[in-house]
């Protein structure tokens, strides 16, 4: 390294010959932070998205890198957020990918003291027989002579944080089985 | 909103940057106050009086927009001789049965109209049955229209001075919101008051619009739709509805909780808010849509709405000569809510239940009750990211702590299912300003991780398998159900898309629908919720559109699908005065185009698209045929927008302030104390209500508490408690108190306090702010203690949940609890452990004298 690239690397010498003055962008580089690459820039793929926390619907980009999530930024291109994304959102990535989350059904059988393992295909079985089981239990054809033809043995609650598709099976498989006491957090 | 919404807030921020001027109304100082140009602290609970006031400014000052309130408003409408005022009555409405406590709404309606419908009875008049259809949260299936008000044409006053007009009856229910009455009753300075009520005068108008922005704290009392309504009164007053730049925006605190409104997972509505239907006998298809259409206006269409949602329900199984399966719906006879499906788990009645992202161990009014609910099923299932406390609370509950629970003798069976993140799957969320958003899936769900869609398509479907060869009648509507969704990939995950469509509807070919004005109600077309029509257009994902905001107008119609029709102010035939011309070339949105004879602007114009804006229709003409050239608000059963409500709502047809159902002080206005149809809840030991102001032991719990959220967490903390960062930012549950509560209460700021109400103890750290001053209320000083309700025992951000403290008192239309406003005692020091804890509940119940009686009285 020449005398002059070395002072020409040296930060506060660019400040004040380049057109950096307040060194705060090019001029306060270093060989160093040269090298660092943003994680998104070797993403495969940026999928579209939008924040799972608040109704503002802001716009989000979802890094994905070796079929893996690497990062979630906001979208510039969104008129609702304009690229901005709150404390919530900009922690989307470790809601999504972070060590507290569960890949495991777990089971707790009556009266038990601990979770077991339990595999989803059994998980779901077992549930679809207690479905049926708890809605023929409460079933009322009808109530104070008047046709009513539901059951008040089974219930849900949740769908706010969910997609209107989801919601949309949610309520018409219920109410197909006859459950009325179907519900979500906009009651709260 | 800075706090709460703070992406959104940007715009607020925009705005003053352009000159406008930021009012905030909230008990606590926020980051919202802080760059506001007045920051407006009152008493939790006291919105009414405060918006009353300005509403009776309005009027004494003749500040309303006139030809907008003459035009577009039900202010000419006359009134039956029949109503009285709370003016008239001491703080109720004609109309009050004290046994059944409920209204009957016949007095309220507009002169001139036969109520009884001359084909069949209408649901809301139906004496029997009114205090279960009153209860049924009736009031709440409004959501995108206003009642059904009977047969036949209102009399009117165009010159707003007949005294039974809506106007003068207006005029005379606020005349004693007086500023002196405000600073009394929300302790608010006269003067502060009249500058809150002048800023917005001078800034509504032709040439300007005043907007209002709440969080849904206002609905979270016993008389929280009437909040929005008081809010409602003053703007459609001021003509700030249906115009750029003004509205009263609902900020809503979930992904898709709009869109869970719209397709609800809600006990009393149907996609697109038709009414699940209430038992009668002889009730059928006909018999329904005649009860809840309406004569005027898109409810008229109603039967197109039904019918085409039952075709997307039950496909080729509803025909003409069934009803279209109409019988195949459940019945309603009362309440089902979330709060009387606990009573019911507690009950026994209730034996199986889904928690599907919600945590309402914690997250729900009453988390202790909650709790006990869940203890007494068969069987619970909890999908989710995280082990949340409605997980876990069978190990580690509060109720294990203080031995009130033994996990050995809790009989609940619990599967923990985890569920996929937005990034795992397809799918959209409606925002809160009715816009549909796709979010793309990035990767699959890892392990057991799987989407609610893919969840529910797999349970029904093993479900129909494991009934297919039933041969009985009650399982007709679940083996006749349309179930066919294609899936895709290694985890057959149900196709999104396809369910979008579905939602859209289909014309008799099997072809996307554009516009819920194709529906039609003959069982030709097929519509899963007929608000979202025309949301896969052309069978394009309009949800999924993402033209970049700077490559379109300010309305940016490209970006995402708002409904109805894409649609991004709802009612915008009103920002054009009557001859069709915007009332202000500033605040022009859309206009009469006569040349081409149609409407045009800058957003879809909401409204018959030819028709003239002098157009008068015949006398027999119904639905939207009905609808004059100047009637903007569509989808009302008289094409105005109400002042003053006829029909529909449970507790009045205009807003009366009414003290919480715990409160301090004695109502200043009226000798009705609280909302006299408040929905109570059956009593329990764990729902005890405080006495309020004049009741003996009133002074045992002499503060008011109100609770709200922080911007480093999400609601009950499931999908935040488990964040590091987020942990960090915010790690454990506080309590924020005045220096003077402080000293008054040897409280010491980082110490601990302990929060005690007639349900149960919480303890907190204690920020000691002049954030939360304390005022001064009917002469009287009056502290508030501010509780952000985040909090539970799991996750890395931890402590007691402030829902603890609440109660199961429910305003009457929507049946959502009172968090916003409860009274409570709070002492120095870490709450008892064990049974002490209990213990000392029982202790403060005793000293106030609290009984299941207390504060049910009227």
């Amino acid at each position: 390294m020449g005398v002059r690239t070395w002072i020409g690397s040296w930060p506060v010498y660019r400040q004040f010959t380049g057109d950096d003055p307040l060194g705060r962008g090019a001029a306060a580089k270093s060989a160093g932070s040269e090298r660092i690459k943003a994680r998104v820039s070797t993403a495969d793929k940026v999928v579209k998205s939008v924040c799972p926390y608040c109704a503002v619907g802001c716009g989000q980009d979802v890094y994905v890198q070796d079929g893996k999530v690497t990062q979630i930024e906001g979208d510039p291109d969104s008129p609702v957020s304009r690229g901005r994304l709150c404390p919530k959102g900009s922690a989307s990535l470790q809601l999504t990918t972070g060590s507290a989350r569960e890949y495991r059904v777990l089971y707790r059988r009556p009266h038990g003291t601990e979770w077991e393992p339990l595999d989803l295909d059994t998980a779901m079985d077992m549930i679809a027989d207690r479905v049926i089981e708890a809605r023929r239990q409460g079933w009322q054809q009808e109530e104070d002579g008047v046709r009513v033809r539901r059951t008040l043995g089974l219930a849900s609650l949740g769908g706010a944080t969910l997609d209107n598709e989801e919601n949309y099976l949610i309520k018409k498989l219920f109410t197909a089985l006859g459950a009325v006491q179907i519900e979500n957090q906009a009651r709260i | 909103m800075a706090e709460c919404h703070p992406v959104g807030f940007q715009w607020v921020m925009e705005a003053k940057a352009r000159g406008a001027k930021l009012v905030h109304v909230d008990p606590r100082f926020t980051r919202t106050s802080a760059v506001a140009d007045a920051h407006v602290p009152l008493r939790a609970g006291s919105d009414i009086a405060f918006l009353g006031g300005i509403v009776n400014y309005v009027l004494q000052n003749e500040k309303y927009f006139r030809d907008y309130v003459v035009a577009y408003t039900n202010a000419p409408m006359i009134l039956s001789e029949d109503f009285r005022d709370t003016e008239d009555l001491d703080g109720v409405f004609s109309g009050f049965d004290p046994e059944k406590r409920v209204y009957d709404h016949t007095t309220w309606r507009y002169a001139g109209m036969n109520v009884q419908s001359a084909a069949g009875e209408r649901d809301m008049q139906w004496d029997e049955r009114a205090p279960a259809v009153s209860e049924a949260g009736r009031g709440e299936a409004h959501g995108s229209g206003g009642a059904a008000i009977g047969e036949g044409t209102p009399e009117r006053d165009l010159t707003l001075e007949h005294p039974r007009c809506v106007f003068q009856v207006l005029k005379r229910h606020y005349s004693r919101y007086t500023p002196e009455m405000v600073e009394r009753i929300c302790g608010v300075s006269q003067d502060r008051f009249r500058e809150v009520c002048e800023l917005i005068a001078e800034n509504s108008g032709p040439d300007r619009t005043t907007a209002f922005a709440y969080a849904v704290g206002w609905t979270q009392h016993t008389v929280g739709v009437q909040y929005i309504r008081t809010a409602a009164i003053l703007q459609s007053l001021l003509g700030n509805i249906g115009r750029p730049g003004g509205g009263i925006l609902a900020l809503r605190g979930h992904a898709s909780i709009q869109g869970s409104t719209d397709i609800p997972t809600l006990f009393n509505l149907l996609p697109g808010y038709i009414p699940m239907p209430h038992a009668h006998t002889n009730e059928n298809l006909d018999a329904f849509v005649q009860a809840e259409s309406a004569e005027k206006g898109f409810w008229g269409n109603m039967r197109s709405y039904i019918v085409s949602l039952l075709k997307a329900y039950w496909g080729d199984a509803a025909t003409q000569d069934n009803d279209f399966c109409f019988d195949y719906l459940p019945r309603l006879t009362g309440s089902h809510s979330t709060y009387e499906t606990v009573m019911a788990q507690i009950n026994g009645l209730c034996k199986g239940y889904f928690l599907m992202g919600e945590n309402p161990a914690v997250g729900s009014a009453n988390a202790k009750l909650q709790r006990l609910g869940m203890a007494n099923l068969d069987w619970l299932v909890v999908r989710d990211f995280s082990l949340i406390e409605s997980a876990t609370w069978w190990k580690d509950g509060p109720e294990i702590e203080t031995g009130e629970m033994r996990t050995e003798d809790i009989g609940t069976e619990v599967f923990f299912m985890p569920a996929a993140t937005h990034t795992e799957k397809d799918g959209s969320f409606t925002n809160t300003q009715r816009m549909l958003q796709w979010h793309h899936q990035a990767v699959e769900p890892a392990g057991e991780a799987r989407s609610e869609l893919w969840f529910m398509y797999h349970l029904g479907r093993i479900i129909r398998e494991k009934l297919a060869a039933s041969t009985e009648e009650m399982d007709r509507p679940l083996l006749d159900l349309a179930w066919d969704y294609p899936t895709q990939g290694r985890l057959d995950e149900p196709d999104a898309e396809a369910v979008l469509a579905e939602i859209n509807g289909r014309d008799a070919d099997g072809n996307p629908l554009s516009s819920y004005t194709q529906l039609k109600d003959d069982g030709s077309t097929s519509c899963g919720c007929w608000i979202y029509c025309g949301c896969y257009a052309d069978g394009v994902n309009q949800p999924a559109r993402r033209k970049p905001g700077s490559e379109q107008s300010w309305v940016a119609p490209e970006w995402g699908w708002a409904w109805p029709m894409n649609r991004r102010v709802l009612y915008n035939r009103a920002s054009a005065d009557p001859d069709g011309n915007p009332w202000s070339e500033r605040k022009a949105l859309v206009w009469w185009d006569a040349d081409k004879g149609k409407w045009t602007g800058h957003d879809v114009p909401d409204f018959v698209a030819d028709r003239p804006p002098d157009y008068q229709p015949p006398d027999d003409a119904t639905g939207p045929d009905a609808l004059a050239g100047d009637d903007p608000f569509i989808m009302q059963a008289d094409g105005k927008a109400w002042l003053y409500v006829p029909a529909g709502l449970t507790d009045g047809p205009l807003p009366a302030h009414y003290e919480p159902q715990e409160s301090p002080f004695t109502n200043a206005l009226y000798g009705q104390q609280r909302n006299p149809v408040r929905h109570l809840l059956p009593p329990h030991p764990d729902d005890r209500f405080a006495p309020s102001d004049g009741a003996p032991g009133a002074d045992v719990f002499p503060f008011v508490a109100t609770t709200y959220r922080l911007t480093e967490h999400h609601t009950a903390g499931g999908m935040s408690r488990w964040q590091p960062y987020l942990a960090e930012l915010q790690p454990e549950f506080f309590c924020e108190v005045s220096p003077e509560l402080a000293a008054e209460r040897d409280l010491e700021h980082g110490g601990w306090a302990t929060i005690v109400s007639p349900r149960n103890v919480v303890e907190a750290r204690v920020l000691v702010t002049d954030r939360m001053a304390p005022l001064t209320v009917d002469g009287l000083t009056l502290h508030q203690v501010g509780l952000p309700y985040h909090w539970g025992p799991n996750g890395y951000s931890r402590g007691d949940a402030a829902n603890e403290l609440l109660h199961l008192a429910l305003d009457p239309n929507t049946h959502i609890q009172e968090a916003k406003a409860l009274a409570v005692d709070i002492r120095p020091g870490r709450r008892p452990r064990g049974r002490d804890a209990a213990a000392l509940v029982r202790e403060y119940r005793e000293r106030a004298g609290i009984t299941a009686d207390t504060g049910t009285e009227l």
